[in-house]
């Protein structure tokens, strides 16, 4: 199953279907052969190019100008301000916090999703079917939850009042917990008011969402490795963490490098479970995505400034595609 | 210890460990459903009750009933049905021309276009919704599940491509010339030939892509502004902020969000992975 990527890809060795053909087309469709493959993705190039591509570089320009309720409504035009958007970001506290949070949180959260995913796979790999086909069917659980339901999931664990974290914590000997955190009742303990504590509970809920999902795809990387290669890691009497640093790693480099960066791109755009976790009224716990969108839809609408900040993100964005694209593609072609 | 024994301990570890992942990813997931069957003195207290001992169907009813912001769950659940069916409708059929080209074609630009399908994947919504609000506006789509429709096309096509052009690829393509050399034209061969094989694939793409949509929660937000047409993400903000936090309906409302992807899930987990990962996998 994992290598359905790696059949070779149809076509290959006739460059241009039937164009060389011993016997022609019977039925004739009117089209040149050569211009088959370019019908069939014209519906998808429109899609892409009108409404991807398009908004993009609107998206781009609209960074520059000012567009605010007089322009949306289509009264005056679009006002060109040069770089004033950026410009005000050298002042706009929001903006570097916002900034922040997001490189911060990625930072954080990657690295997390990454181990306890490897380690999950790993695991995996090394339980028997039952168990193995068990656990699995777990973590698809915490996979599959909508990420808007996600956020309300961990929103009412980590409720101040009936919240199950702070009963939890009451458990704790009042000693330990006065010694470790300095207090021993957590009752009413409010996690989701402060910028801090808001990006520890998005960090738990995004790694417990997004753990599965590495996980599998490491057991698919595993599969595929020769079992051999185990067992005469293991009559060498190498120990596991030997094992999978001499073994298991460098032959699942592509898989963990594709992994890495769509990680990174997930967390740096992570927005349904902070919208839900912290809502738009705390400014201090704005990521880029969750300013971009504030500034241009909260009223007053600022569109222009808006589409910098996402500007910022998307820049950001295409660096770490860029790596994941020259990642794939290494693999595709060789 | 002999090694039998330590071998025996090892795999009782390994075991441990298993349930101990298995109960980390599910109990949240369970706090949620067995919330939303709790009554509210059971929710609202600072015990743990590890089960709905006085279960209840209140909740679920109420927001059946009632629903929040005046409608009817039920509205809001067909409301997003809509979308992500409609998004899947037409983005199978875009899906597949798409990976038949590059599937079986080899032709000048099939590389870019290729990278053009990982780039337009990496672009955030956050930076589309500012432009295609203002497109959306003037076209007269704003506060239409149609609009919303477009939008999520655009948003699921690319992966959809991409993992379906995998499947495409996994058809013999003897089989096609069998139907060329028999005098089937190119549309029979596609259509009586390809598309039967490449059925299972295109389900599972299409899975993906009504999950993506059925999720979606920027383009909602904003292309929409009318109560009626809001999906299931945005309808389920509406029980924050109320006088206190009705915790008992919301949780009924994201177990009933939820049912639906976990089922789809089920059916696409393997081939989500080959899609995504696809060509990084060398086995």
């Amino acid at each position: 199953m994992t290598n359905t990527s790696t059949l070779p890809r149809g076509g290959d060795r006739s460059p241009a279907r039937g164009s060389r053909r011993p016997n022609p087309p019977r039925k004739a469709s009117g089209l040149p052969a050569w211009s088959i493959p370019y019908v069939l993705l014209v519906p998808g190039l429109l899609v892409i190019g009108a409404l991807l591509l398009y908004p993009l570089i609107q998206m781009a320009i609209i960074a520059f100008q000012k567009v605010g309720l007089v322009q949306i409504s289509g009264k005056k035009p679009a006002t060109w301000v040069g770089l004033d958007n950026f410009t005000a970001f050298v002042d706009n506290d929001i903006f570097w916090s916002s900034l922040r949070n997001t490189v911060m949180f990625a930072v954080i959260a990657v690295p997390l999703t990454l181990v306890l995913g490897t380690a999950v796979g790993v695991l995996l790999h090394r339980l028997g079917k039952k168990m193995s086909l068990f656990v699995i069917i777990g973590i698809m659980f915490a996979w599959a939850v909508p990420p808007v339901a996600q956020g309300v999931i961990w929103r009412w664990l980590f409720d101040a009042e009936a919240g199950i974290v702070n009963w939890a914590l009451n458990l704790l000997p009042g000693w330990f917990s006065t010694a470790l955190f300095g207090r021993a009742d957590w009752t009413g303990e409010p996690w989701l008011n402060d910028p801090w504590s808001i990006y520890m509970v998005l960090v738990i809920c995004v790694v417990w969402a997004g753990f599965p999902f590495i996980a599998v795809s490491v057991l698919a990387g595993l599969k595929g490795v020769p079992a051999e290669l185990y067992e005469a890691a293991k009559v060498d009497g190498a120990t596991p963490w030997r094992t999978f640093w001499r073994i298991t790693f460098p032959l699942l480099k592509p898989v963990f490098a594709v992994l890495t960066v769509l990680s990174i791109i997930w967390d740096f755009k992570v927005f349904s479970q902070l919208y839900v976790l912290a809502g738009t009224n705390n400014r201090e716990a704005y990521n880029l995505s969750m300013y971009a969108v504030t500034e241009a839809f909260k009223a007053p609408p600022k569109m222009g400034s808006g589409a910098a900040i996402a500007l910022v993100l998307t820049v950001i964005l295409l660096i770490v595609t860029a790596a994941y694209i020259r990642q794939m593609f290494k693999q595709e072609d060789t | 210890m002999t090694p039998l024994a330590r071998r025996r301990l090892g795999k009782a570890t390994l075991n441990a460990l298993g349930v101990l992942v298995f109960a980390m990813a599910t109990f949240p997931v369970y706090w949620m459903v067995s919330t939303a069957f709790k009554t509210n003195d059971q929710i609202f207290t600072t015990d743990f009750i590890p089960f709905p001992t006085q279960f209840t169907l209140e909740h679920v009813q109420r927001v059946l009933s009632e629903g929040v912001a005046g409608h009817s769950i039920w509205l809001y659940l067909r409301n997003s049905a809509i979308v992500a069916l409609g998004t899947i409708v037409i983005g199978a059929v875009f899906a597949l021309l798409s990976a038949t080209a590059v599937a079986r074609f080899r032709f000048k630009g099939r590389t870019p276009f290729l990278a053009l399908l990982l780039i337009v994947q990496m672009i955030p919504a956050e930076a589309l919704v500012i432009p295609l609000f203002l497109s959306v506006k003037r076209l007269g789509l704003y506060d239409q599940l149609l609009g919303l429709i477009v939008t999520q096309v655009a948003l699921t096509l690319p992966f959809g491509i991409w993992m379906l052009r995998t499947f495409v690829a996994a058809v013999p393509k003897s089989l096609e010339e069998a139907a060329w050399i028999d005098g089937a034209g190119r549309f029979t061969t596609f259509w009586k030939v390809l598309f039967p094989l490449v059925a299972p694939g295109l389900v599972a793409t299409s899975i993906f892509s009504f999950i993506t949509a059925w999720n979606e929660l920027i383009m909602s937000l904003y292309l929409i502004s009318d109560p009626t047409k809001y999906t299931m993400p945005v309808a389920l903000q509406y029980f924050f902020g109320q006088k206190g936090t009705d915790w008992g309906a919301i949780m009924a409302t994201s177990t009933m969000m939820t049912i639906p992807v976990v089922v789809f899930f089920v059916v696409v987990q393997r081939r989500m992975v080959t899609g995504l990962v696809a060509g990084a996998v060398k086995g």
